[in-house]
């Protein structure tokens, strides 16, 4: 158990230290330099006060900086990524990206989190279902629809429910994560006014994505079935809720924990193209508005904290396997 | 070497479905292309913002686009994306998991290590890092090939595990004993048996090219001046499309996008239960 931890661990840093390197070495690669453009450009517009450039310029120039020997900022820039240090917003200049980005991100985790974990269970029951010889056709129905649907990256089933749940019929908020007017707090309406404003992004995560743990769950029940102890819990005539949860899911459910931690990195980009097109108020929204400004410093900072988010909550899954599966905490212990 | 057995995929249905689904796309585009005059696609080309009419049949955006061009163009170099950045996936996937699962040793842990972290990076992310560095450089042709080098992690590790399979097999002992060469091992014996296999792994990797381009595209990264499907939804969103509620121009790049992944889907699915009967029998 220790030893796949560790081995996690190691992976993360080698995924930040990819993207990091990656990121380090694409500037450099341009014949332009984008971010002295851009400097340029707020300089010739008259936004932003010249104090803010001058100093812009010099943290560009510290961490870009052609004075010192390419090796010196390599190793100064990594350190910089270790201390969550991606400098300044180059649109919003005193704003500092990591502040940015700490506003973003419970936004974004609690709507990936909640829409993940229901999708989760919603699938890994109807795919149950769909292979139960006693549940009800229904669910063998459905699945083929839901199949389809998990085709469809979510930000396009996103767009076609803000099309006709929120402009046509006017049941959903079209976008936002609160409402203008509310006032953040830990009072009830604002806690009621966050939940109807994730209802429609959560939604289109969670019907783009049923399908895909259904199929995976209904593979494993099909084999579950097949084992000896189901024909001997039937023949100890046990009632048939309890084979089904007790005996038949708890054993297929364990590779569906497997495919939830390799297909993070797919759930957390599709739900950052979902932010998009409800302009909800997390790090997908920050990267495309980043994007639309060209402030390359936030971008970065956003894609580097997407990156470490997709390895750490790797870890926490595989932290939870052994809870699921016992076998898996003792025989590396 | 087995033969291929094509008879089971005539009679698969999400195969069919999915092949004609494709087909009739591919047909959309040829045949617009050669039918319509294609620089409608551009900007300032007809009356902006005009519902579907005789004229435009399918609407124009904002910025005075033909969209029945903008489809056409568009489907053509969307698919066109996914089919370059595939293959060259396949092919390079293909090319380091065998030379993984022949050589073993130090190059198969290297190449292992380097799989592992390339997959679980997700390709969005690194697309964006490097597309927002070449900003106003990249075209369409550009990102299919940079796409391309970020897809061989996946094909890479199947194929590996595949091959190390067919390593133990009987034809390939004997090939090693009768003297064959490496290469000629590799490409002689084991590649054809992996191809039923190949033909489903490059189906996934199209799907997943577009998705990653149409989804960069989307950000607004793209290649600004091609009227890719991506483009057109990012259009659609900057101008609030929306908001104003033009449906024809939200309508026309989901609806392809939609018919383009699932026809891949079904495509892939049909292709999986061919190239690996043991599933036929479990969905059956």
């Amino acid at each position: 158990m220790l030893r796949t931890i560790a081995a996690r661990v190691l992976l993360l840093v080698a995924m930040v230290w990819t993207a990091g390197t990656v990121n380090f070495i694409m500037p450099r690669l341009s014949d332009r330099d984008p971010i002295a453009e851009r400097l340029t450009q707020i300089a010739s517009q008259g936004g932003g006060s010249l104090a803010g450039i001058q100093d812009m310029v010099k943290s560009y120039q510290e961490r870009f900086g052609l004075d010192r020997s390419l090796w010196t900022q390599y190793v100064d820039y990594l350190g910089s990524i270790a201390r969550l240090d991606f400098g300044y917003s180059i649109a919003n200049y005193p704003t500092r990206v990591a502040d940015q980005i700490a506003y973003a991100l419970p936004w974004t985790i609690g709507l990936l989190g909640t829409a993940t974990i229901i999708a989760f269970v919603c699938g890994t029951l109807l795919g149950a279902l769909a292979a139960w010889p006693r549940a009800p056709r229904f669910f063998r129905n459905v699945l083929p629809l839901f199949m389809v649907l998990s085709a469809i990256p979510f930000y396009l089933v996103g767009l076609v429910l803000v099309y006709f749940l929120a402009f046509r019929l006017n049941w959903f908020p079209s976008g936002g994560g609160s409402e203008l007017t509310a006032i953040a707090g830990f009072s009830w309406a604002y806690a009621g006014d966050v939940l109807y404003h994730s209802l429609l992004p959560a939604f289109s995560i969670v019907i783009a994505s049923i399908g895909f743990w259904a199929l995976g769950m209904r593979g494993m029940m099909v084999s579950v079935q097949g084992e000896d102890y189901m024909m001997f819990a039937d023949a100890k005539g046990l009632r048939p809720r309890r084979i089904f949860f007790a005996y038949g899911m708890r054993n297929a459910i364990l590779p569906q924990v497997t495919a939830l931690a390799l297909s993070l990195g797919r759930i957390i980009t599709g739900s950052v193209l979902v932010e998009m097109v409800f302009a909800y108020p997390g790090i997908g929204t920050l990267l495309f508005e980043s994007i639309k400004l060209s402030d390359y410093f936030t971008i970065y900072g956003c894609v580097l904290v997407l990156v470490l988010a997709t390895g750490l909550s790797m870890i926490v899954v595989d932290l939870l396997y052994p809870l699921l599966d016992p076998r898996a905490g003792i025989t590396h212990a | 070497m087995r033969s291929l057995r094509l008879g089971y995929l005539g009679r698969s249905l999400p195969f069919l479905g999915g092949m004609a689904m494709l087909v009739a796309l591919l047909l959309f585009t040829v045949a617009g292309r050669l039918a319509i005059d294609t620089s409608l696609a551009d900007p300032l080309s007809v009356t902006p913002n005009q519902p579907p009419s005789w004229e435009t049949p399918f609407g124009s955006d904002s910025q005075g686009r033909d969209l029945l061009a903008v489809l056409v163009l568009g489907t053509w170099l969307t698919v066109k994306v996914g089919l370059l950045a595939g293959a060259m996936g396949i092919t390079l996937g293909t090319a380091a998991g065998l030379v993984a699962a022949y050589c073993g040793g130090a190059v198969d842990l290297a190449l292992r290590w380097l799989i592992d972290v390339g997959l679980t990076i997700p390709p969005l992310l690194l697309l964006i890092i490097i597309a927002s560095g070449l900003r106003g450089h990249l075209d369409s042709t550009g990102m299919a090939l940079i796409i391309g080098m970020l897809s061989w992690f996946g094909p890479a590790r199947q194929i590996r595990a595949q091959a190390l399979v067919i390593r133990q097999s009987g034809y390939v002992l004997t090939a090693r004993l009768s003297g064959r060469s490496g290469a000629k091992i590799i490409f002689l014996e084991m590649l054809p048996n992996l191809l039923p296999f190949l033909m489903a792994a490059l189906v996934l990797a199209c799907s997943a090219a577009i998705l990653s381009s149409v989804g960069l595209e989307a950000l607004g990264l793209g290649p600004m001046d091609e009227p890719t499907l991506g483009m057109t939804v990012y259009w659609m969103l900057y101008y609030t499309a929306f908001m104003r509620g033009l449906w024809w121009w939200i309508t026309a790049p989901i609806v392809m996008l939609v018919i383009l992944f699932v026809a891949l889907y079904l495509i892939s699915q049909g292709l999986d239960a061919f190239a690996n009967p043991r599933l036929r029998q479990r969905s059956s």
